[in-house]
């Protein structure tokens, strides 16, 4: 897990972290420039799982390629699928029936809820605390339930077609969705109680890895990480997708840029999440949960740019065609690639334990960033 | 009350009669120290899946329950597994170091066992010291620490050697101050006599406000004193370095484990002693007909229920809190617990001579 | 802001470029030559500076490439594409990480899958495969028996 490749001539320590971790970031290999306890430089090493999906897309069908995409960033595996799906639909110009843009809407808020609780059961166990990663968990299993009765799977649930999803909703998925919702609304203040309350963790927390705004938006930060620092850049709101222009929800900005204003972004995010929850689960319309498409399908010559909002950040789907049943040339601007090359930029000067605090509060997932 | 004190007493008046002065001592010897060792080797067993029971608990979760009924052979289990395991001697480390530390620190260990009164007048050497005795030998674990991250070779052992000996070393100040203020009030450092003192009341409620002050600042301190969480930044995972015992394997790891576990139960029994009253049962101050009924409940069930409760608060911590970073975690010692104990033990010098308590 | 009025906006400040405004966002066609001016223009531009680099990408069109960058604006929100011809034998451009610095991974992901060499880029190694990698796999000239299979 780590070992010391040698010292510089300057008195420096040059050290590995990973990418073997401990905690659940996947296999991310950093090389720290130490002085004693400070850290000089942070240089990430890439490529422990690359997977070359954007050279694999190019020989697989228009239908098929959307899947791939949930191995990228599997914990949202969803919403993924969905910037993947209607990119697609950009590009043939369907209408997706209005039943189908409900439950993908469900689905993508479930996921980012779901996401948000692994990110904060792995970012305190990092910091040391063990016992909030097993109430996180309690929370996300019971979304994996719903996941697994309707779409048939816990983590890479491919349920999202172009043209809509793939089968219809399960019937207990209203009933369960409300249970879990009054089952989280009980135990939301224990988050507060046991991590964001806590003074240890405050300290740990506030004044670390600050990210002041001009270089949020020089390093193509988005998601939450730049939202704790005051960048507007929910695409959800700025660039609204499906439904999104007629749902109430809030957009939360914090302005210090260190790791307390993510972790609180965070937070508050999933109780946005909540609230569109609550105002879709009683009201979704009657219909075809899927447009009527071609079994074989040809986008027209030309471009397609999606964005949609992940857990992480702004996802893109860029796709380029010529015509043919496969894609030319396909690039996924994936939110992780641009949140980690700021990770040296916030790091530097400060301690090891900030490093683990900062990359906790960026929420990196190396699959997402390797591709 | 039933009282171990007759059995005592038994077995030492057979030994004189049947042989001569120093056999019978010899034979003494043999017997405390088997009845030592056996009961490190119990301590670490119960304290071990005492450990995950716990954990699993707070976690809302069951820990062990597969080896033995609700899993009370898991620690059995580890132990023959850790005894099966090959002991590495990394290349190029100090030989002798290397192989001395895990005994050090046992040993250290092992002779805090002498002076704490497990139940009434069964105790293995009462010292007229007996409080200095138990400060002073636990300074020399540090040597055993230090010694195994140096000679392990290996650059992370060593800088989580040197946190950890920094970190023993400051807050070995506040459990000396907090130890200090109770012994002001006792006047005495011998622990029988200690425990004789709270004949009417622990030291706890009978000194009100400085001894609860006390109390909390020798609790901080003795987590921090066996490197336990929220301190325990040179066992951290997620952090760079694993610490001292990285590079031990085997029976030398499971030494470290185990006199880990022991030190603290230890730290908790002298703090059973100070503040809780050891052996001595729930005493209210003059009211005779309850402390005649406390007193039916066998002494060393008393101290022994009082020093699991330790335990439990300490494992309590380490679920619950993060971890401190090695600055913060020394600013907290320097700058706060320190002044606060040192104004502490002026108040409880005042409350004593004054006699402002019950 | 629709496309035909960013076109005569745009216009003004980058006179040698071409227009093409059939797609989603408004297509910027410029030189290799002009790349760093325009960068700079556009990105100090008052009314609305193109200040978010978003996607950096390259296209392989077999007989050339294609810089392929996406910008918006944080303060009015518009979006533009500016395309980059490259040619095939000897592609070279300047880099662009001074001006927005997530463009330093980008570009290094682009050197790696396409070997399309940065000019003055700080640090341009290989990102994603090893380093001792030989050939770009992302150019459809690619072949690689063992590794790739063709579906």
């Amino acid at each position: 897990m780590v070992e010391e490749i040698g010292k510089t001539a300057e008195g420096d320590l040059i050290i590995n972290v990973g990418p073997q971790h401990p905690a659940t970031h996947g296999v991310l290999h950093l090389i720290i420039t130490l002085n004693g306890e400070t850290i000089k430089k942070v240089e990430p090493h890439l490529g422990y799982i690359h997977r070359s999906i954007e050279k694999m897309c190019e020989s697989l069908t228009y239908r098929q390629f959307i899947y791939t995409t949930s191995r990228m960033d599997y914990l949202s595996a969803h919403i993924n699928n969905h910037a993947c799906a209607l990119t697609v639909e950009k590009g043939l110009g369907i209408e997706i029936p209005a039943r189908a843009q409900v439950i993908r809407v469900l689905m993508d808020e479930l996921t980012r809820i779901a996401s948000h609780e692994l990110w904060w059961g792995a970012m305190a166990m990092d910091l040391g605390a063990f016992t909030p990663f097993f109430h996180a968990f309690r929370e996300r299993e019971t979304i994996n339930d719903i996941m697994e009765e309707t779409c048939g799977a816990r983590l890479t649930m491919n349920y999202m077609v172009p043209g809509g999803v793939m089968m219809d909703l399960h019937p207990n998925f209203q009933y369960r969705v409300k249970n879990f919702l009054t089952l989280y609304k009980r135990k939301i203040h224990e988050y507060d109680e046991l991590v964001t309350g806590n003074i240890i963790f405050q300290n740990r927390m506030k004044g670390v890895g600050v990210l002041s705004k001009e270089a949020a938006i020089s390093f193509g930060v988005t998601g939450p990480a730049a939202r704790g620092s005051g960048v507007s850049c929910d695409v959800r709101k700025l660039y609204p997708y499906e439904i999104y222009n007629t749902l109430e929800f809030d957009e939360i900005l914090e302005t210090e840029g260190d790791s307390f204003a993510r972790y609180m972004v965070r937070l508050r995010e999933m109780n946005e999440s909540i609230k569109i929850i609550e105002q879709l689960i009683d009201n979704i319309p009657e219909g075809d949960f899927q447009a009527k498409t071609k079994a074989v399908l040809k986008l027209p010559k030309g471009e397609f740019y999606q964005r949609v909002e992940t857990a992480r950040g702004e996802l893109g789907v860029y796709i380029v065609s010529e015509g043919g049943t496969t894609p030319y040339r396909i690039k996924f601007r994936s939110p992780g690639f641009s949140n980690l090359s700021c990770l040296d930029h916030i790091t530097r000067g400060g301690k090891i334990g900030d490093l683990i605090a900062s990359m906790g509060t960026l929420d990196l997932v190396i699959p997402d960033i390797d591709r | 009350m039933f009282s171990l004190e007759s059995l005592t007493t038994l077995v030492q008046d057979w030994l004189n009669k049947t042989f001569p002065p120093t056999w019978a001592l010899l034979i003494e010897f043999v017997i405390v120290g088997i009845l030592a060792i056996a009961l490190f080797a119990a301590l670490g067993l119960v304290l071990v899946i005492m450990e995950r029971k716990v954990a699993a608990w707070i976690q809302i979760r069951l820990g062990p329950n597969r080896v033995g009924p609700l899993g009370i052979l898991q620690s059995t289990a580890d132990t023959i597994k850790l005894i099966m395991k090959e002991g590495l001697t990394p290349d190029g480390a100090d030989k002798f170091l290397f192989n001395l530390a895990p005994f050090i620190v046992m040993i250290v260990s092992m002779l805090i066992l002498a002076p704490i009164g497990f139940a009434k007048g069964f105790h293995i050497w009462d010292i007229n010291i007996g409080v200095l005795y138990v400060s002073a030998i636990s300074s020399v674990s540090v040597i055993g620490i230090l010694m195994a991250g140096w000679a392990s070779n290996n650059k992370y052992s060593l800088l989580g050697a040197m946190r950890s000996g920094a970190q023993m070393v400051s807050y070995e100040l506040s459990v000396g101050l907090s130890v200090l203020s109770i012994i002001v009030l006792t006047g005495s450092l011998n622990i029988n006599d200690i425990v004789l003192s709270q004949q009417n009341g622990w030291w706890l409620f009978k000194a009100h406000i400085p001894a609860i002050i006390s109390f909390v600042i020798f609790i901080i301190a003795i987590t921090a004193e066996t490197n336990r969480a929220p301190f325990d930044l040179s066992e951290a995972e997620s952090e760079l370095t694993a610490g001292f015992h990285t590079e031990y394997s085997g029976m030398k790891f499971a030494l470290f484990f185990l006199s880990e576990y022991i030190n603290i139960f230890i730290v908790c029994a002298i703090g059973a002693t100070l503040f809780l009253g050891g052996w001595m049962p729930f005493h209210i101050g003059n009211w005779e007909s309850f402390n005649h009924i406390m007193d039916y409940i066998p002494s060393f069930i008393w101290f022994f229920g009082k020093t699991f409760f330790m335990i439990f608060l300490i494992m309590w911590f380490r679920w619950t809190f993060p971890r401190l970073r090695v600055d913060q975690l020394l600013n907290l010692e320097w700058k706060y617990l320190l002044p606060i104990s040192m104004v502490n033990l002026i108040v409880m010098t005042l409350v004593a001579i004054k006699g402002w308590h019950f | 802001m629709s496309n035909e009025e960013l076109k005569t906006i745009i216009s003004e400040i980058l006179p040698n470029a071409s227009f093409e405004e059939t797609g989603e966002w408004l297509n910027i066609g410029l030189e290799a030559a002009d790349w760093i001016e325009s960068a700079n223009k556009l990105r100090n531009f008052e009314s609305m500076p193109f200040n978010f680099l978003f996607c950096l990408t390259c296209v392989d069109w077999k007989t050339h490439f294609t810089m392929v960058y996406h910008l918006r604006s944080t303060t009015t929100l518009d979006n533009i594409v500016v395309k980059v011809k490259l040619d095939r034998e000897k592609p070279e451009i300047i880099t662009v990480s001074d001006i927005w610095r997530g463009a330093e991974l980008f570009e290094r992901e682009v050197y790696d899958l396409f070997g399309v060499i940065f000019l003055e880029h700080p640090d341009l190694r290989r990102l994603l495969l090893t380093d001792d990698w030989v050939g770009y796999p992302l150019r459809k000239d690619y072949e690689d028996p063992i590794n790739m299979i063709k579906l």
